[in-house]
């Protein structure tokens, strides 16, 4: 198995954090993983991405242009990664904010209204575990028990009252998961 | 049990120096790789094994401390990125003239000037031709992944003492950045000057000691016949290094038509290269120098005769590719491809470039 993602979005959204969430829980299930971020000056308030690799074998290239997943979540992220994504593969986002919705034939295609719900949870902070759920939903890689080790891992202790609420984020993000189109 | 951690190149970097039984760490921060320094000064290596931490003024600061620090046969090292490595050139060159060891990573970043934070390879020649000025070789070490971020800090102090030497590492914004599984070695123990003096000579100015001349550490030697004999002692010293420590490793070699050579993060793009072409019954293999210097000509070379091209590929305009052609010969055609200025290429573009520059060219 392997798995390459590319997770992209504005900067703030917990893009970064959600890429090591999944990273971490890679770890806990004995697999390969490499976490590659945006670094550059779009982190200074535009867009950011990480790429990131959950496989069984040994990791080669932590840079892809091609992408089995592409979990996006702001146009401009529409704009340069719907063309990423490989035949066959997934892309997962939330409509907030998309205009130009992704048009391609050969893919599968969800969505999940992560800003929305997350504001029906009356936190934004949970906005990003909403969208793991969905995707773990479409490809559960990883065991639920391994990510909830895997966000105690990421999380400083000060943050681990949050995590039940986290759980219960990505519970929601499991069932709010609404599909587009399958190939 | 091992200890099994998700971090960055940079935050292994720094965890591998205070595991390593460093003494000291002199720098200044810079983009891609100010995480070594960030997460030194978080982990306050002082409280557990006395390390010092010390953010200088500048680069020209950092480096001058770290000659200071190793003059004393001190464990110390700095990092940096490329603008940060120029400015502490003078440093190095005078550290390999007053043979002292210390270790230096660089996390190269695209350039020219203060060019872009993002990752590049366009500092080879800098690093391993020279940069400062004078005769003299630095020992480069080009890791490929988190791991080796942490196994070269070790190796790099080994061969630096070793020799009496300046060794650098040689990443770049990609491996500094990226997270992976890491295994950390175990805690060494900081050592004793007495402790220095018997695994490695006495040579550091430690005080004098009763029963030997004193020591004088440095690079000034203005009678020429000295400073002639002094430099063929380096060189000999350069000699030596050469015929005991180049390090390279080869992927899928056995039955390759076609040779890619790569280092650092090209290298594991490279890889990737090779799982798309042999799918397209393309047979490419991969030899990844782990030493830029010592380089691993013979090793190419002899590939040279079995192979029916080679391409190098570097984030740079073109520079190791002039040690391959070296290397080479002449016996087999010889292309550099590599995106720069900041840009990364992918598997697909390498993969691009070798059916272009090498098969379709022939």
């Amino acid at each position: 198995m392997t798995e390459e993602i590319i997770i992209a979005g504005f900067g703030g959204q917990g893009v970064l954090s959600m890429g090591k969430i999944l990273a971490y829980s890679g770890i806990m299930e004995d697999k390969e993983v490499s976490w590659m971020p945006s670094y550059g000056p779009e982190m200074r308030g535009g867009t950011a991405n990480v790429t990131v690799i959950i496989s069984d074998e040994r990791i080669n290239s932590p840079i892809l242009h091609n992408f089995d997943t592409a979990i996006i979540l702001n146009q401009q992220s529409m704009d340069k990664f719907e063309k990423s994504v490989k035949s066959g593969g997934l892309l997962l986002y939330d409509p907030n904010g998309i205009i130009h919705h992704p048009t391609r034939k050969d893919i599968n295609i969800y969505k999940i209204e992560g800003a929305a719900e997350a504001a029906k949870q009356k936190s934004s902070k949970t906005f990003n575990m909403i969208v793991l759920g969905a995707f773990l939903k479409l490809k559960p890689i990883v065991r639920m028990d391994n990510v909830l080790k895997g966000l105690k891992k990421s999380l400083p202790e000060r943050h681990h009252h949050l995590i039940p609420m986290n759980e219960e984020a990505i519970k929601v993000g499991m069932e709010k998961l609404i599909e587009v189109q399958t190939v | 049990m091992e200890e099994v951690k998700l971090m960055k190149g940079n935050e292994a970097v720094a965890e591998a120096a205070i595991r390593a039984g460093v003494d000291a760490y002199f720098g200044y921060p810079i983009t891609p790789q100010s995480e070594v320094i960030e997460y030194l000064m978080a982990e306050e290596p002082h409280k557990r094994t006395g390390m010092v931490v010390l953010q200088a003024e500048s680069e020209l600061a950092a480096i001058n401390m770290v000659y200071g620090a190793a003059a004393c046969g001190k464990k110390v090292m700095t990092s940096s990125s490329s603008p940060g490595f120029s400015l502490k050139q003078e440093g190095i060159s005078y550290m390999a003239g007053a043979e002292l060891p210390c270790v230096i990573v660089d996390v190269v970043r695209g350039g020219p000037g203060l060019g872009t934070i993002q990752p590049s390879q366009a500092d080879y020649f800098q690093v391993v031709k020279g940069g400062g000025h004078g005769d003299y070789n630095l020992i480069v070490l080009a890791p490929a992944t988190v791991q080796e971020m942490a196994d070269f800090i070790e190796l790099a102090f080994k061969l630096a003492f070793k020799y009496r030497n300046p060794a650098v590492i040689l990443s770049d914004g990609v491996i500094g950045q990226m997270m992976e599984k890491v295994v950390l070695p175990p805690q060494k123990e900081r050592l004793y000057d007495e402790e220095v003096d018997k695994l490695y000579g006495s040579w550091a100015t430690t005080g004098k000691k009763n029963g030997r001349e004193r020591n004088i550490i440095t690079s000034l030697e203005l009678v020429p016949e000295r400073q002639e004999a002094h430099n063929h002692h380096l060189q000999a010293k350069y000699k030596k290094i050469t015929e005991n420590e180049i390090r390279f490793e080869t992927f899928n070699c056995e039955d390759a038509d076609y040779l890619l050579v790569a280092y650092g993060s090209s290298a594991r793009i490279c890889q990737k290269t090779i799982q798309l072409a042999r799918a397209k019954g393309i047979k490419v293999g991969l030899l990844r120098p782990i030493t830029l210097w010592p380089y691993p000509s013979e090793a190419i070379n002899k590939l040279a005769d079995r192979v029916k091209g080679i391409l190098t590929v570097e984030m740079s305009a073109g520079q190791m590719v002039e040690d391959v052609r070296l290397a080479v010969n002449g016996k087999v055609k010889t292309e550099h491809y590599g995106r720069f200025g900041g840009m990364v290429h992918s598997p697909d573009e390498v993969l691009d470039a070798l059916e272009t520059k090498i098969i379709g060219g022939q």
